[in-house]
């Protein structure tokens, strides 16, 4: 199964790798305080609380991930669980001053799978702005391939055999503060100054290792 | 449908021309009117940006399904049912809402009457119990969605449901009739509530409309025996 080794176990709300407002004008500070500091951190609290006492409390996250996931009819940990591995997996998806077209490996196999960065980056567009609802859009690895992915809810590739590479967060809470309604402004924002392609390019090459 | 006299068969044309387009409902009061229970900025966004993207899909979609009914593409047929659901789903969903609510001095949050305040204190103990299980409900959606508060024509039974992204209640039993919705997606409190869904819920009893919720109720009931 895909492995993520940058998030596990211990229920810990580690913060994200930069100041809450090292993401501005991109992503405002409010949009950080809110979002890491209210929903992510309730995910992470509401976990602890859930699986105390239950044959699930230590297990690693993507353990619980997996068990409570039961092919789509979720048990009730499973919101939790992965949402609290989602927005950690999210923050460390961006970075100030990052965006744009990436280099070396990453682009090759982008070229590879997709035709050219282009068709990539409007595929994932398209795939964000298109998730009805909430949920996320991802860049995942699988059978050698890098594919485009959107989920429901929290939902993540993981449960889909997938190892994730990116991912962007369509829930309301994450763009609303900054974009109101306008998703596909939230998503070319992200897309062009906030992704982080040395953190995709260093999970595609666990990604390469695990499945070799 | 018409009838072929000779063979006595019948055949479907689609009044596809007669199709009538949905628009956006104008709101039945200011859109500063249910201060504070909801901002104006919020009325604003949720009226004039969120339901209209909705009708204007629904629209579009229904567009691309009189192109496909006309060609007899069924599988496209098949395929947007989807975004029609979505979209039409939100138009209707929201048509609903602005109705559910109305200012404090329209009436909004005024208790109902009878027969809808009898018939909820028979099937809830309270109007507060009602309150209270529709506020747990709401919190508990997970996603986005909308709780509600729904008469079961068939069972003759108040019943609170919730549904998922924009599926309306009929979507949870053909015999569901909503009295009440409220819209749990974040749009509907973020740039006020920010996180605080709770917070929300418990407010915007002040600016429920019970009085549309009773003219349903009652409609229904017409020419029942004892509910």
């Amino acid at each position: 199964m895909a492995a993520s080794a940058a998030v596990t176990a211990n229920y810990v709300l580690k913060p994200p790798p930069y100041p809450l407002d090292a993401l501005e004008p991109h992503m405002s500070k409010q949009t950080l305080e809110f979002h890491w500091g209210k929903h992510h951190r309730a995910y992470v609290d509401n976990l602890k609380k859930q699986v105390l006492g239950s044959e699930l409390e230590g297990k690693p996250l993507e353990h619980i991930i997996q068990n409570t996931y039961n092919n789509g009819d979720l048990l009730p940990p499973f919101n939790n669980a992965a949402q609290a591995w989602n927005h950690e997996f999210f923050w460390e998806s961006m970075k100030p001053g990052g965006g744009g077209k990436p280099s070396g490996e990453l682009l090759a196999l982008l070229e590879r799978d997709f035709t050219s960065y282009e068709k990539f980056y409007d595929e994932f567009n398209a795939a964000a702005a298109t998730q009805f609802g909430a949920g996320w859009a991802w860049l995942a690895y699988a059978d050698n391939k890098l594919k485009v992915v959107k989920t429901p809810n929290a939902v993540n590739p993981l449960v889909l055999g997938s190892f994730p590479l990116l991912t962007i967060d369509v829930w309301e809470h994450a763009y609303y503060l900054d974009f109101q309604n306008r998703r596909p402004d939230y998503i070319k924002t992200f897309m062009n100054n906030l992704v982080s392609c040395e953190a995709v390019s260093s999970r595609l090459e666990a990604a390469k290792a695990a499945s070799s | 449908m018409s009838l072929d006299v000779g063979t006595g068969k019948t055949t479907m044309e689609p009044c596809l021309e007669s199709m009538k387009t949905a628009s956006l409902p104008d709101l039945p009061y200011a859109y500063d009117a249910l201060e504070p229970a909801i901002s104006e900025e919020i009325m604003r966004l949720h009226h004039l940006k969120h339901h209209q993207t909705y009708v204007t899909n629904y629209n579009k979609a229904l567009d691309h399904l009189r192109s496909a009914l006309s060609s007899g593409d069924h599988s496209s047929v098949v395929k947007l049912q989807s975004q029609i659901k979505f979209n039409g789903g939100g138009h209707v969903n929201h048509a609903i809402f602005w109705k559910n609510l109305a200012p404090v001095h329209e009436g909004g949050g005024k208790p109902p009457q009878d027969p809808l305040s009898s018939a909820i204190d028979a099937h809830f103990g309270s109007l507060e119990e009602l309150m209270q299980k529709m506020n747990s409900e709401g919190a508990a959606v997970q996603g986005s969605g909308w709780v509600w508060f729904g008469l079961d024509k068939e069972l003759k039974r108040l019943v609170v449901e919730t549904t998922a992204n924009q599926d309306p209640l009929v979507t949870k039993g053909s015999h569901l009739v909503p009295l009440i919705g409220i819209d749990v997606w974040e749009h509907a409190y973020y740039p006020q509530y920010k996180n605080a869904r709770a917070e929300y819920l418990k407010n915007i009893w002040t600016v429920i409309n019970w009085k549309y919720a009773s003219d349903i109720f009652e409609k229904h009931n017409r020419g029942l025996n004892e509910f």
